[in-house]
């Protein structure tokens, strides 16, 4: 009975009704957002095509609002990267990120993107998330385009769950530090260590 | 065995090495001094006239007293004949080998490649520079024997100097194509033309 008439004074606080109303701006504006995401496809090798077979119209990416890809970073709201990144790319793939608009995601599809995958070598990068921040990591090699679509839902509900009104989760535009790196130095090394069949290997041989 | 392993004995002497014969296939041997000679001979003699370079390649060998050898694969269209002529360095000296692209301007990027992945100098290219690493690269060169699968650098430090590098300076204004439309361009993206490593522009001042 007690916890009835809390519940009530509550309701009319000024608090309750500011709280209420940032909800509900919240619920429409993530509503907007996660529906309507323009993808900007990053793609550079097979994942590509599996994003291609995504986006054709069996599995059809217009189902989820991403009707429009936007092949121009200032029109897009989500980085697709789709297939390996070798270090030459990695300061292009940074600019196209600098140059899309807030709010921004990006989506790592694949195992080369997230970390490098087989391509334990000289010339690749060992994850894109030492490059720029990542949302949404896909596995498979490459994903089938369910697995493209069920990391899309999942960037979906990850909208949904942001707050205009929370500085935490919005996406901050996270630059390059003064030496040129988005991560410590340290931390760069500890996500590219080698793992799975490539700890076999020995970095001289 | 080809018939011209027979001629160029006959023309050249003892510049030419061994010849082998595999799979129908005839690899000859040939002194770096006389390479030049031997390739003009092979692509203008009547009779021979390779005038079709397929490919420049090298192979670097895990046995350190065999020679690292320069491949070049030729045929003759007219006598659809094919030739592969190779040239044995000592990996432990300088490799250097007279450049054959007054003869095949074809050999221009597959001799910037070999240069590039094994730091063979190509004497007399007029453009000898790396062409799949970035200008700046500076680990060495990747297909070595003694090049470290990973790279020499720790990951961090291929991050950051990967980031570091402006996009624009992996091309020049000629292979842009947009040397002649310099002016008309932004002012930003001059100056960032500007910037790059090349900083040889034509058409600014």
């Amino acid at each position: 009975m007690k916890h009835v008439i809390e519940t009530k004074e509550v309701s009319g606080s000024p608090n309750f009704q500011l709280t209420t109303f940032q909800k509900l701006v919240d619920w429409a504006v993530n509503q907007s957002r996660a529906n309507s995401l323009w993808p900007m496809p990053f793609g550079t090798a097979c994942c590509a095509i599996e994003f291609m077979a995504t986006a054709a119209s069996r599995f059809d990416l217009a189902r989820f609002g991403m009707e429009r890809q936007a092949f121009s970073p200032r029109q897009a709201d989500v980085l697709i990267c789709a297939g390996r990144l070798p270090f030459k790319l990695a300061p292009v793939i940074r600019r196209i990120y600098d140059q899309m608009p807030q709010p921004k995601w990006v989506i790592s599809m694949g195992a080369c993107a997230s970390t490098g995958g087989i391509f334990d070598n000289y010339a690749m990068v060992q994850g894109i998330d030492t490059i720029v921040p990542v949302d949404v990591y896909v596995p498979g090699c490459p994903p089938r385009p369910e697995g493209l679509l069920y990391g899309i839902l999942l960037l979906h509900k990850k909208i949904k769950g942001e707050s205009l009104f929370d500085a935490v989760p919005r996406r901050d535009e996270q630059p390059l530090d003064e030496r040129g790196l988005r991560l410590p130095p340290a931390e760069i090394d500890e996500i590219s260590e080698p793992f799975g069949n490539s700890v076999h290997q020995f970095r001289s041989s | 065995m080809n018939p011209s392993v027979a001629a160029a004995r006959a023309t050249f002497g003892d510049a030419i090495g061994r010849a082998v014969e595999a799979r129908a296939e005839t690899s000859v041997t040939v002194s770096a001094a006389r390479l030049l000679d031997f390739m003009r001979w092979l692509k203008d003699t009547p009779g021979q006239e390779y005038n079709y370079l397929v490919d420049v390649t090298a192979v670097e060998f895990r046995d350190r007293e065999r020679p690292l050898e320069v491949v070049y694969q030729l045929r003759s269209l007219e006598h659809k004949a094919n030739l592969r002529v190779k040239v044995e360095l000592d990996p432990r000296g300088e490799l250097a080998v007279d450049s054959v692209t007054s003869l095949w301007a074809g050999a221009n990027w597959l001799e910037r490649e070999v240069y590039d992945m094994f730091g063979v100098v190509f004497a007399g290219h007029p453009d000898l520079r790396r062409i799949l690493m970035w200008e700046t690269y500076a680990e060495g060169h990747p297909l070595r024997k003694d090049f470290p699968l990973r790279g020499r650098f720790s990951r961090a430090e291929q991050v950051r100097q990967a980031l570091n590098i402006s996009p624009e300076a992996h091309y020049s204004m000629e292979e842009l194509s947009i040397a002649e439309s310099f002016d008309d361009l932004p002012a930003d993206m001059r100056d960032r033309l500007r910037r790059g490593e090349r900083d040889v522009v034509p058409g600014s001042e």
